[in-house]
């Protein structure tokens, strides 16, 4: 009697340990070997652009906390771009260089997470996670002594910030910036070279540059895939065209490379801080706007270089005090789009690897 | 007692002597107890106290492993329960035993429900042949190392019946990885233990203890290596715990198992790393035997050592891929051990019983060849993971 | 910095492409037929001088009396971008051709933008509700959802 064999259907989230959140993938394997997937997404959808219509250009604030809850500061920066660039409110100095500094501090946390987690997939008990998590505390202390809040920040206001930095925060940032160096070498020097990360991720879940410009890929993927392209450099908001950092690029597309270019993403934004706490000026942090918002009927799309990817914001005004239609650009779920092209033809053990190099969240794939 | 079955009575001290005392016992000038009474009473007696004390120590043994694992990863780890936690393992149990025993819709009952105990079992009967010091062994089986072998494969079949059983498909997975892996590492087990019963030519373990003219760590450090990587597979430690492989398939094959019937497997698989250690610690450490400090005192050290460092690993390495592990015991492992054991044949042929100058020749070249071996097979295995250069030199370029 | 395309020079040259395309510009963006969206894309992303070959993303406005498609073009190579939209009018039924073959990265935006807005796209190769669950009534993102009766 011939053996008879037939692929076998898991469903992978969305209660799964390793799907960042609730996403879901309906997953066909032959053996451990994938040959079909298929994202199901809408587990955490919340409605924030309709909620967004109904409330007031500050209020929305608060709904783009909640997108990417581990990027609050980068959230919120895209969307007072918009707004600003909607109304034409040009913010005063100072708080364009305390927006960059928040917007960095917020990729380090962001990319500190993301390794650690991602790590914590490759199956390393915890461990970089944790040594992830120590250096994350301190960052939220540090939110914690600008707004009070250490997740959902709302910090950013349009036409500015919510408030001046306190004396501590600088303290503490200088501090951060004396150490942080040598946390990083820990993570690389923990696990960088390990030969099990190395045969775990070298080569798997390749994606090319072509394929990644075509599925719209955006962030530390893009990179890793090749393209330089980092709209802090291309399309530079606030203050970054005065600092200056490079922009690490892969070769291969590989997990490793997503990986190695999130650790030398951290270092580049430690960079930029310096230079942000060497340059920044005094003066007033917030432009005099009137507290209830109306910009005039138009649209307008800003867009910052998330730590996830090209976060934009579509704004449409019809001159009222709350947005006629915000479409949120969101980069984790355009992130997905290659994703079935990257775990095609790997194994069950690769793709959790993947899905974590991708480094998506939840709150911002749903919204 | 070379080779022969010996009864519990005469190789035990402490059975012995309760065996002893309960026959001689008189009340009245008539014996209240009869022979196969005191037999019995005896024998449970000794059985109970031993399971218990593994028990036991397993149990603190997830307090240490915690709270360890929790400083590896610089946080504090359990330590509200008692004085540093210490109660932590007694709540964890009252909180396991009072838990609703579910069982999801459509497993098979019989099948679901047998798995744990099954898994447990076997690393428990492991200590029973395990000499603790000297007389102090609840048997001393003539075929010892080979009842081992042969005991530590059954929990590979609970981990099948539990697997399937349960009728979840993460759990199936973890399952047909558990039975890959175990039929592929109990190869180069085998093979490395094999050189050790050349030296000693018998496979019960107090014998093996007892003619260890040195730490056999020291004769076969190949043969140590390889158990020492094979017995972590077996038991699916980390960097080998593909078939739990939390991140990927939830829990494995005890996915649906919930109250005490998850916290018998997590008991099962906290008493197989000091299984393990005492399999070690009798095979190459030199078991009870060292100076100065007496022989349990000894062996509890030993043991301890090689625990910590099987925990060490644990905290520390990512896991590897099932064809990778795989790859590992048939293209690592396997060779390897096929080298160890001619080498070891051929001493054994050379110097039938070694004198104290030719140990040590024999040590000198079983590290040579180690050394070398190791060296040769990882440069073999990781020639193309090499480290990428640095990303940021790639900067420029595009 | 991204430069912003000159619409005017952009909407000559499409008009020359296919006739009558462009149905008015300005500063920045286009408006072109909508059943002709796919047509305009593909040569804007063929043509060495836009190269548009990234596709930003792809949003839908509700007007009431019609739904204007967004699409936010941007060129990798030559760091410079465009906004295409495009008119659909009337409530019920509007079909707009997919851009899923020129850009594999609208796929998962045209799913949203057909499960929020209940624009259907020609040529996708699995429309489906993106968020929403099969047989979710209406569509919430459009202005009338609440009025709806359920």
């Amino acid at each position: 009697m011939p053996i008879r064999t037939e692929p076998i259907t898991v469903n992978i989230g969305p209660q799964h340990p390793s799907t960042h959140g609730v996403f879901r993938m309906r997953v066909t394997f032959d053996g451990e070997m994938i040959i079909d997937v298929e994202p199901i997404f809408g587990y955490l959808h919340r409605g924030s652009e309709k909620l967004a219509e109904e409330r007031t250009y500050t209020q929305v604030i608060t709904l783009t906390d909640r997108l990417d809850y581990v990027s609050s500061m980068s959230n919120n920066l895209s969307y007072v771009l918009a707004v600003e660039k909607l109304s034409g409110i040009v913010p005063p100095e100072r708080a364009m260089y305390l927006r960059v500094i928040v917007a960095e501090l917020q990729r380090i946390v962001s990319h500190l997470v993301a390794t650690g987690f991602f790590l914590n997939d490759v199956g390393a008990l915890a461990t970089p996670l944790m040594y992830c998590f120590r250096e994350r505390e301190k960052i939220l202390d540090m939110f914690e002594m600008l707004c009070g809040a250490r997740i959902t920040l709302s910090f950013m206001r349009v036409g500015g910030i919510f408030q001046d930095a306190p004396s501590e925060f600088w303290e503490a940032l200088t501090d951060f910036l004396e150490y942080m160096p040598g946390y990083i070498d820990e993570y690389e020097r923990l696990i960088t070279g390990n030969e099990i990360l190395l045969s775990r991720t070298k080569d798997i879940g390749v994606l090319s540059s072509e394929q990644a410009i075509n599925s719209s890929i955006s962030g530390p993927i893009l990179r890793a895939s090749g393209v330089k392209w980092d709209l802090r450099k291309a399309d530079p908001y606030d203050v970054y065209d005065r600092m200056e950092f490079e922009i690490p690029v892969g070769t291969v597309g590989d997990n490793y490379d997503r990986y190695l270019i999130r650790i030398a993403e951290m270092r580049e934004s430690l960079k930029i801080l310096q230079q942000c706490v060497n340059q920044i000026p005094d003066g007033p942090i917030r432009a005099d706007t009137a507290n209830l918002i109306r910009p005039p009927v138009g649209d307008a799309y800003g867009h910052v270089e998330g730590p996830k990817g090209e976060l934009g914001f579509y704004l449409v005004s019809d001159g009222g005090i709350s947005p006629y239609r915000c479409k949120i650009r969101s980069s984790s779920l355009i992130n997905l789009t290659a994703l079935k092209d990257m775990l095609v033809d790997t194994k069950l053990a690769d793709m959790i690897v993947t899905f974590g190099s991708v480094d998506i969240n939840m709150g911002e794939v749903d919204r | 007692m070379d080779n022969a079955y010996v009864p519990f009575k005469e190789a035990n001290a402490f059975y012995g002597n309760l065996y002893q005392f309960l026959t001689d016992l008189t009340i009245f000038g008539v014996s209240p107890i009869p022979d196969w009474l005191a037999y019995l009473i005896a024998g449970f007696l000794i059985v109970f106290s031993v399971i218990n004390t593994v028990v036991i120590i397993t149990t603190l043994g997830t307090w240490v492993e915690r709270r360890l694992i929790a400083r590896f990863q610089s946080r504090l780890g359990p330590n509200r329960w008692g004085p540093w936690g210490l109660l932590t393992p007694i709540a964890d149990a009252v909180k396991l035993l009072s838990k609703e025993d579910t069982k999801p819709d459509g497993v098979d009952s019989w099948v679901f429900n047998l798995a744990p105990l099954m898994f447990i079992v076997p690393p428990i009967l492991i200590f029973a042949v395990i000499p603790y010091s000297h007389n102090a062994y609840i048997s001393n089986l003539n075929i010892g190392i080979l009842f081992i072998i042969a005991v530590t494969t059954v929990p590979t079949v609970a981990m099948f019946m539990a697997g399937w059983g349960s009728g979840n498909r993460y759990s199936l997975f973890g399952a047909m990885r558990g039975v890959a892996q175990l039929v592929s590492y109990e190869v180069p087990m085998v093979l490395s233990i094999v050189g050790v019963l050349l030296f000693v030519g018998s496979l019960s373990m107090v014998d093996i203890v007892e003619r260890q003219f040195v730490p056999f760590i020291l004769v076969q450090p190949l043969g140590f290596f390889i158990f020492f990587i094979a017995i972590s597979a077996e038991m699916n430690r980390s960097p080998f715990d593909i078939v739990e492989a939390d991140s990927e398939l939830v829990a494995g094959f005890h996915t649906e198992y919930s109250g005490m019937k998850w916290g018998t497997f997590q008991l099962a698989e906290f008493i197989a790393p000091f299984g393990a250690a005492s399999i070690m610690t009798t095979l190459f450490l030199k078991g009870w035997e060292g100076p100065i400090l007496p022989g349990p005192l000894w062996f509890f050290l030993k043991v301890g050592f090689v625990w910590f460092i099987l925990l060490w690993i644990r905290a520390t390495l990512p896991r590897l891929r099932v064809d990778q592990i795989m790859g590992l015991a048939w293209k690592f492992l396997f060779p390897l051990g096929l080298i160890n054991l001619f080498v070891t044949a051929a001493e054994v042929l050379a110097w039938g019983d070694p004198t104290g100058s030719e140990i040590w020749l024999m040590a000198g070249i079983n590290w040579t060849i180690a050394v070398v071996c190791l060296v040769i097979s990882s440069h073999l295995v990781s020639a193309k993971l090499t480290t990428r250069n640095s990303v940021l030199e790639n900067a420029g370029n595009n | 910095m991204t430069s912003v395309l000159d619409a005017e020079s952009l909407a000559r040259k499409l008009n020359d492409f296919i006739p009558d395309v462009v149905e008015g510009h300005s500063e920045g963006d286009v408006w072109v037929k909508a059943e002709s969206i796919a047509d305009v894309c593909s040569q804007l992303k063929n043509d060495p001088e836009t190269n548009m070959d990234y596709l930003v993303s792809v949003s839908a406005v509700d007007y009431i009396e019609y739904f204007e498609m967004v699409y936010h073009l941007r060129s990798i190579s030559l760091n410079h971008g465009v906004v295409l939209k495009s008119k659909c009018w009337g409530r019920e039924d509007i079909e707009v051709p997919s851009v899923t073959h020129i850009w594999q990265g609208a796929d998962f935006q045209e799913r949203e933008v057909y499960d929020l807005m209940g624009i259907h796209f020609n040529g996708h190769y699995n429309l489906k509700r993106l968020l929403l669950w099969e047989g979710f009534p209406g569509h919430p993102q459009r202005k009338d959802y609440l009025e709806d009766p359920r």
